[in-house]
C-alpha cells in the first residue's frame, strides 16, 4: 500500500536557525501517527510543514520533499488553499471562532462555496456527529461556542475540521488544555477516526501515544531518533536516547 | 504613616481625581444650561429647536438650518472616512509588511497632530477654489467642509480600528487559514467581525471629532445659516454659530448662543447612545453567549 505522507531529508529553517535536521518518515493511511519528544524539539514546526502554515513566517525555509499522494506540496503548481482543504489541522488551544456552534462547522463548508442551507445543515450534522458532540448541542447550535466548555471547544474545532472532509488531520496537542475527562474523549474520538482518516498527533504524553497511536516518531532536537511501531518503540527501543526519553531520564 | 493608613491616603486621591472628571462635566452642563435656558424659554423650545431662521438684530433665533449643517457635514464626511479608514487599517493590520506599517502608521497619526485652523487654511486655499471651478458658486460649501472633515477623522478611525483589528487573537487567523480560507476570506468571515465592537467605537470617535470640530469648518462651509439645496451650497453648523457670534453677543443673543451649545451636546448625546447601544448589543452577542 502506498503511503500517504513521504517526507524526505527535510530541513527546515526559521532564518538563522536549523529547526528540522533531515527528516526522514512516511505515514501510513488511515492509521494514526503519535510525534513524541521533549518540548523545542521540532515536532510542532514538523505538522506546520504538512500544511504549509510555517509559510506564514516570513523567515520559513525548507528543502527537501514531502509528498501528499505521491505529489510535492511544495511544488509551485500547488495551491495553498487546496492543500489545507486536503490537510485539517486541530491546535493546541481550542480556537473555535466566536460565532455560533452551527458557524463554526458551517464556515469551513461556506468558504469552499457550498452555498445549499440544507446540505451545509446536513453536512453540519454529520460532522458534529463524527465528533461525538452533536447530543450535547443539538438543541443550541445557534449558541455562541465562546460558551462550550474547553472539551467541547476541542470537539468543535474537530468537527469544524472534519467537515471539509480532509485526508490528513494534524492534531498539535489537542489535549494539552483538557481535563483528564474530556482527554478521554478525544482519544475515543481519535479511535473512531482513525478508519476514515490518517491521523498526525503531536503529543507530550506519553501514555496517550501508546493509547491512540500504531506509529510512533520521537523527535530530538530537531530530528528524529527513532520511528516505528508504537509498541516496539516504547517496549523495545532501539536506540539509548529513546529508552532515557521513555524512562522519564530527561525531557 | 502606616501602611494602612498609606493605603487610604491613596484610595482617596485616587477617588477624588476619578470623581473630579464626573464633577467637571456636570459643572459644564449645568453652566451651558443655565446660561442658556433663558433664551430657551424666552423663545419656546420648539420655536428655538426647528426655527428656519436666525435673525438676532430682531431677537429670531432658530437652529434648526444649523442642526441639519451639523449633521449633514458629519454624516458626509462619515461616509467619505468610513470606508477608506477600514481599508486602510485592515491593510495596516493584515497585510502591509512591518517596514511599511512602520513608517505609515507614524505618517497616519501625523495628520492627527496637525492644527484644525491649518486643516481650514489648506481647505480655503485648495478645496473651495476647487469647487468653485468646478462646481460653480463660491466654492464654500457642505462638500468642502466635509472634505475636509473627512481628512480630520482618517486618523481617529484608522488608528483606532487598526488596533481593534491587531487584538483579534492570532488563534482565529490560523485555524480559519488551516481550513484553506484564503487571507481575504479570513479577515471578510473572521478578523472582521471579531473586531467589530472596537471598530464602532473608532467611527463614534471619528463622528464626534467632526461634529465638534469648529475653525476648519467656518473657514470653508460658508456658514450662511440655510438648509442647503445642495451639497455645493453653504452650510452653517451648531458649533460654527457660537464661535462666529460669541465675540460681539449680549443679553438674549448671548444666551441663545449657549442655548446652540446645549443643541449640540444633545446631539453628540443622542449619537453617542445610538452607537453604544449598537455596540453593547454586539457585545452581548458575542461574549455573553447568545448570537
Amino acid at each position: 500500500m502506498p503511503y500517504r505522507l513521504e517526507v524526505e531529508n527535510l530541513n527546515v529553517y526559521f532564518g538563522e536557525s536549523h529547526i528540522l535536521n533531515d527528516i526522514n518518515i512516511n505515514i501510513n493511511n488511515n492509521m494514526v501517527t503519535s510525534l513524541i519528544g521533549p518540548s523545542g524539539c521540532g515536532k510542532s514546526t514538523f505538522i506546520r510543514t504538512i500544511n504549509r502554515m510555517n509559510d506564514t513566517i516570513p523567515t520559513f525555509k525548507k528543502d527537501g520533499t514531502v509528498l501528499l499522494d505521491g505529489k510535492d506540496i511544495y511544488d509551485p503548481k500547488v495551491d495553498v488553499v487546496d492543500l489545507r482543504k486536503r490537510v485539517g489541522m486541530v491546535f493546541q488551544k481550542p480556537n473555535p471562532f466566536p460565532k455560533s456552534i452551527f458557524d463554526n462547522v458551517a464556515y469551513g463548508l461556506r468558504i469552499h462555496g457550498l452555498n445549499d442551507k440544507d446540505i451545509i445543515a446536513n453536512k453540519v450534522e454529520e460532522s458534529l456527529k463524527a465528533a461525538a458532540l452533536w447530543d450535547e448541542v443539538k438543541d443550541k447550535l445557534e449558541m455562541s461556542a465562546m460558551g462550550l466548555s474547553g472539551g467541547q471547544q476541542q470537539r468543535l474545532c474537530i468537527a469544524r475540521t472534519i467537515a471539509v472532509e480532509p485526508e490528513v488531520i494534524l492534531m498539535d496537542e489537542p489535549c494539552s488544555a483538557l481535563d483528564p475527562i474530556s482527554t478521554t474523549k478525544i482519544e475515543d474520538l481519535i479511535h473512531k477516526l482513525k478508519n476514515d482518516y490518517t491521523i498526525i498527533i503531536v503529543t507530550h504524553n506519553m501514555q496517550q501515544a501508546t493509547r491512540v497511536s500504531k506509529y510512533t516518531a520521537f523527535f530530538l532536537h530537531g530530528e528524529i531518533v527513532e520511528s516505528g511501531l508504537t509498541d516496539k518503540l516504547f517496549m523495545d527501543p532501539t536506540d539509548k536516547r529513546t529508552e532515557d526519553y521513555i524512562t522519564g531520564r530527561f525531557g | 504613616m502606616t501602611e494602612k493608613k498609606e493605603d487610604k491616603f491613596v484610595q482617596w486621591i485616587l477617588f477624588a481625581t476619578g470623581i473630579s472628571s464626573i464633577l467637571i462635566i456636570i459643572l459644564i452642563i449645568v453652566f451651558i444650561f443655565s446660561e442658556g435656558l433663558p433664551a430657551m424659554l424666552s423663545v419656546g423650545l420648539f420655536n428655538f429647536l426647528f426655527g428656519m431662521v436666525w435673525n438676532p438684530d430682531n431677537g429670531i433665533f432658530g437652529v434648526f438650518p444649523m442642526i441639519i449643517g451639523t449633521l449633514l457635514t458629519t454624516f458626509i464626511a462619515l461616509l467619505l472616512a468610513v470606508p477608506l479608514s477600514l481599508c486602510c487599517s485592515i491593510f495596516l493590520a493584515e497585510i502591509a509588511p512591518p517596514n511599511m506599517r512602520k513608517l505609515l502608521k507614524p505618517t497616519i497619526q501625523g495628520l492627527a497632530g496637525i492644527p484644525s485652523v491649518i486643516y481650514g487654511f489648506f481647505g480655503l486655499v485648495i478645496i473651495v477654489p476647487f469647487m468653485r471651478i468646478h462646481f460653480g458658486g463660491s466654492g464654500f460649501s457642505v462638500l468642502s467642509a466635509s472634505l475636509i472633515l473627512t481628512v480630520m477623522i482618517l486618523p481617529t478611525i484608522i488608528s483606532i480600528s487598526e488596533d481593534a483589528l491587531r487584538s483579534v487573537p492570532y488563534e482565529y487567523n490560523e485555524a480559519s487559514l488551516a481550513l484553506g480560507a484564503t487571507q481575504w476570506q479570513t479577515i471578510k468571515n473572521v478578523i472582521f467581525p471579531a473586531a467589530l465592537s472596537g471598530i464602532i467605537t473608532a467611527i463614534i470617535l471619528g463622528m464626534g471629532r467632526a461634529i465638534g470640530e469648529t475653525m476648519a469648518v467656518i473657514m470653508v462651509a460658508g456658514n450662511v445659516v440655510q438648509i442647503p439645496g445642495s451639497i455645493f451650497e453653504p452650510v452653517r453648523t451648531l458649533t460654527s454659530n457660537i464661535a462666529l457670534e460669541m465675540g460681539y453677543a449680549t443679553g438674549i443673543h448671548y444666551s441663545a448662543l449657549f442655548a446652540t451649545g446645549i443643541i449640540l451636546l444633545a446631539v453628540i448625546i443622542v449619537l453617542l447612545l445610538i452607537a453604544n447601544y449598537i455596540n453593547y448589543k454586539k457585545r452581548v452577542t458575542i461574549g455573553g453567549g447568545y448570537l
